[in-house]
């Protein structure tokens, strides 16, 4: 049977669609296009004074060092960060789908991180790895191991790696949780019946089934670490130290909001977005293709 | 057929408020938190209660950048407060943007006040005027660098308080011997301290053109043989937590407070937080400096922020801006506001006022800033700064200082780097500001 609305009126269906298309261009189409026309231009904070400047933001952002130490501190940050969440995100939902006494208690305590601000989760983990106030810095210190992500970039690139992560996890748990859940039980009864050991029967049977959830986690993990970590790397580290932590969203922060450079900063951000919208091509290319929906 | 138009309407709503206000509101957006947001506040009321024709109502806008970026995207946006409240590295940022704030000269020349801009202490003003003379903005919460010093670690330690940096050094060794094995001596605001500062109290320029004073077309110079000097033997230092890294702000100031760190570098408007949470013997002192420097000490240069009155506003409005700041003025209240906060106090009297009421010999760590501005009559390498870009400059800087602490790059090649990039930052400052 064919699904299919008919509609009575043309104009209906677009009345529809008009409320999301709206949304979609205040908040998506519109401000895109300013970042664009933004990137051509050489302006004061202020606005005072605005020249065409052609493609020359971009020239002097691809010309720095510096920019190309942000994409490599952004590939590793991601990277980490979508990995170590969803694979915690998934570890612990696939424990709360057990059937446990308090698991009502777990799934709501797990979910909690996920509506703590970015610039407060990232002063939480700020204070207990700091290293003379924190109260996890201490032991840290005590083993020997000369904490100090003030000046060690590999300190402050894991600080800010568990703090992204930290703040994800509990939006990928929700997600995988309701996943698992929708998997027929019959299904893996049947595995079970059919001799399948828990592990086995969690790669060849459920896995495969939570495939679409883990690849829209994917797609909505790597957008996050992209745009929306600046606030905790902010609170964090600053970018620091020496620009450990400088992701290219950051860079965009920076540079347009503390230094006043609109044009540069919007060129940074159009070439960003040219990043995120091919790397979803990419996934829903060829990583789409492993899915089983 | 029936033909149907569906319409999406939106209802704007606007609540106007009973009373016409017979008040004229001028909105002060400010950055201080804790006990000076309680100034503030204060400050506010006090005013209010004065008179009835203004009302000043007080924000609370997040740190110093949070506040300028929130007043210009208000100015972007048409509706800027009439005071906006922005720290000494925002100066250039504002002085470049002519048109969209008011010179505090003209603001009071127009409205009749009484204002003569020779009641101020030139070391603050200076920092704030144009090269003739002309106060662009009104100084509010001032202060200086000072070193504070925690007397009993140092008893413990058996160290003179130190006056030069060889003697800080000297001190930092004695004192990680003596247990502070964490941190001998540190810093807070890094660059304020080691390239801002240390230029003015060594009578080096930071820039040319008397540290772009003169001109936007100054070239940055701090890479010169003393201040490669100064970072190597920190860097040197960093190795054994002699002199242990802080960060980029003030952050790190608990270092001092909760007994970490014996000597720290930062504002003297730390005081209040001393006095509230130390709890130990302390102290400030002036700044250390380099004995075989010429010239050294020389004076030490403001840091803080000042009340830039912004443009486009009316006449009625900018009159209650002039009232509110010959209101600030007064002596009497100058005069208080330094004795209870800590602030420099901003006008001549009211320094005066607080020397003849007896208060530093009650109080000398209040007078160690004033002490170090007024050392010297100021050279152009120490009358104050004002480079472009210059929140981004400082990050940039922090960001090679760091990396030679970490031992990424030498002393030299990371202050060579700083100034590279930093003139870049100020050459793009330049043709934006200069059109």
């Amino acid at each position: 049977m064919e699904k299919r609305a008919v509609f009575s009126s043309k104009l209906l269906p677009y009345a529809l669609l008009l409320p999301q298309l709206a949304i979609t261009f205040v908040f998506f189409y519109w401000p895109a296009s300013q970042a664009l026309w933004q990137s051509f231009l050489l302006e004061d904070a202020f606005g005072l004074s605005s020249e065409f400047v052609g493609f020359e933001n971009y020239r002097a952002v691809l010309a720095q060092p510096e920019y190309y130490r942000a994409m490599v501190t952004t590939v590793i940050f991601s990277t980490l960060v979508a990995a170590f969440s969803l694979s915690c995100a998934l570890l612990l939902a696939t424990q709360a789908d057990k059937q446990l006494r308090a698991a009502p208690t777990f799934k709501t305590l797990l979910i909690w991180p996920y509506a703590v601000a970015p610039a407060v989760a990232g002063v939480l983990w700020l204070f207990m790895f700091h290293p003379s106030l924190g109260t996890l810095a201490r032991p840290i210190r005590l083993a020997g191991i000369d904490w100090n992500p003030l000046l060690n970039g590999r300190h402050a690139m894991t600080l800010v790696v568990l703090s992204a992560t930290w703040k994800q996890i509990s939006y990928n748990f929700l997600f995988f949780l309701a996943g698992l859940q929708a998997i027929p039980r019959s299904v893996i009864e049947a595995a079970a019946i059919d001799g399948a050991k828990p592990m086995r029967r969690f790669w060849t049977v459920i896995f495969p089934l939570l495939s679409p959830t883990a690849f829209f986690l994917l797609v909505v993990n790597i957008v996050y670490v992209f745009f929306d970590t600046f606030g905790i790397i902010d609170a964090v580290t600053g970018g620091g130290p020496s620009g450990a932590t400088t992701t290219l969203v950051y860079k965009v922060y920076a540079d347009g909001r503390l230094g006043g450079d609109l044009g540069g900063s919007a060129a940074q951000s159009v070439i960003l977005m040219i990043i995120v919208i091919a790397l979803t091509a990419i996934q829903f290319r060829y990583v789409e293709r492993r899915v089983q929906y | 057929m029936l033909k149907r138009n569906v319409w999406f309407g939106a209802v704007l709503g606007a609540a106007l408020s009973g009373p016409a206000l017979a008040q004229t509101e001028i909105q002060w957006w400010h950055a201080l938190t804790g006990a000076n947001n309680d100034v503030v506040v204060k400050l506010a009321e006090e005013f209010n209660a004065a008179q009835k024709e203004y009302k000043v109502v007080a924000s609370y806008k997040g740190s110093y950048p949070d506040t300028m970026n929130a007043g210009i995207a208000a100015f972007r946006a048409g509706n800027a407060p009439h005071i906006l409240q922005v720290f000494e590295v925002g100066t250039a940022t504002m002085m470049g943007a002519r048109g969209a704030v008011k010179p505090v000269y003209q603001l009071m020349q127009e409205a009749g006040e009484p204002f003569d801009p020779k009641a101020y202490l030139p070391a603050i003003t200076g920092y704030y005027s144009t090269s003739k003379g002309e106060m662009l903005s009104f100084p509010f919460n001032s202060s200086s660098m000072v070193m504070w010093i925690n007397k009993d670690a140092l008893k413990k330690a058996n160290v003179e308080i130190p006056k030069t940096w060889p003697d800080v050094f000297e001190a930092g060794k004695k004192l990680k011997a003596a247990g502070y094995d964490k941190c001998g001596f540190t810093a807070a605001w890094t660059t304020w301290a080691f390239i801002e500062q240390f230029s003015a109290w060594h009578n080096v320029p930071l820039a040319t053109k008397a540290n772009g004073l003169d001109g936007w077309d100054a070239e940055l110079k701090f890479n010169s043989p003393l201040h490669v000097r100064h970072l190597q033997t920190l860097v040197d230092l960093q190795k054994d937590k002699t002199y242990d890294y802080s960060g980029r702000t003030n952050t790190g100031e608990g270092r001092f407070t909760s007994g970490e760190c014996p000597i720290m570098l930062t504002s003297s408007g730390f005081y209040g937080n001393v006095k509230a949470n130390a709890k130990f013997d302390y102290t400030s002192v002036p700044m250390p400096y380099y004995p075989d420097a010429q010239g050294a000490p020389q004076n030490s240069i403001i840091g803080g922020a000042s009340l830039w009155v912004m443009g486009g506003k009316k006449p009625e409005e900018y009159k209650g801006v002039a009232k509110f700041f010959a209101f600030l003025s007064d002596t009497n209240r100058q005069a208080k506001l330094h004795q209870e906060s800590g602030y420099l106090p901003i006008t001549r009297a009211a320094y005066e006022k607080t020397k003849a009421d007896g208060f530093y010999e009650k109080n000398p760590i209040l007078q160690t800033p004033l002490l170090e501005l007024t050392n010297k009559e100021p050279t152009e390498n120490s009358r104050g700064l004002r480079l472009g870009n210059m929140v981004q400059m400082r990050d940039v800087w922090s960001e090679e200082i760091e990396a030679a602490l970490a031992g990424q790059k030498s002393a030299k090649d990371a202050l060579d780097t700083a100034v590279a990039r930093g003139n870049q930052l100020a050459r793009q400052f330049e043709r934006t500001v200069s059109r």
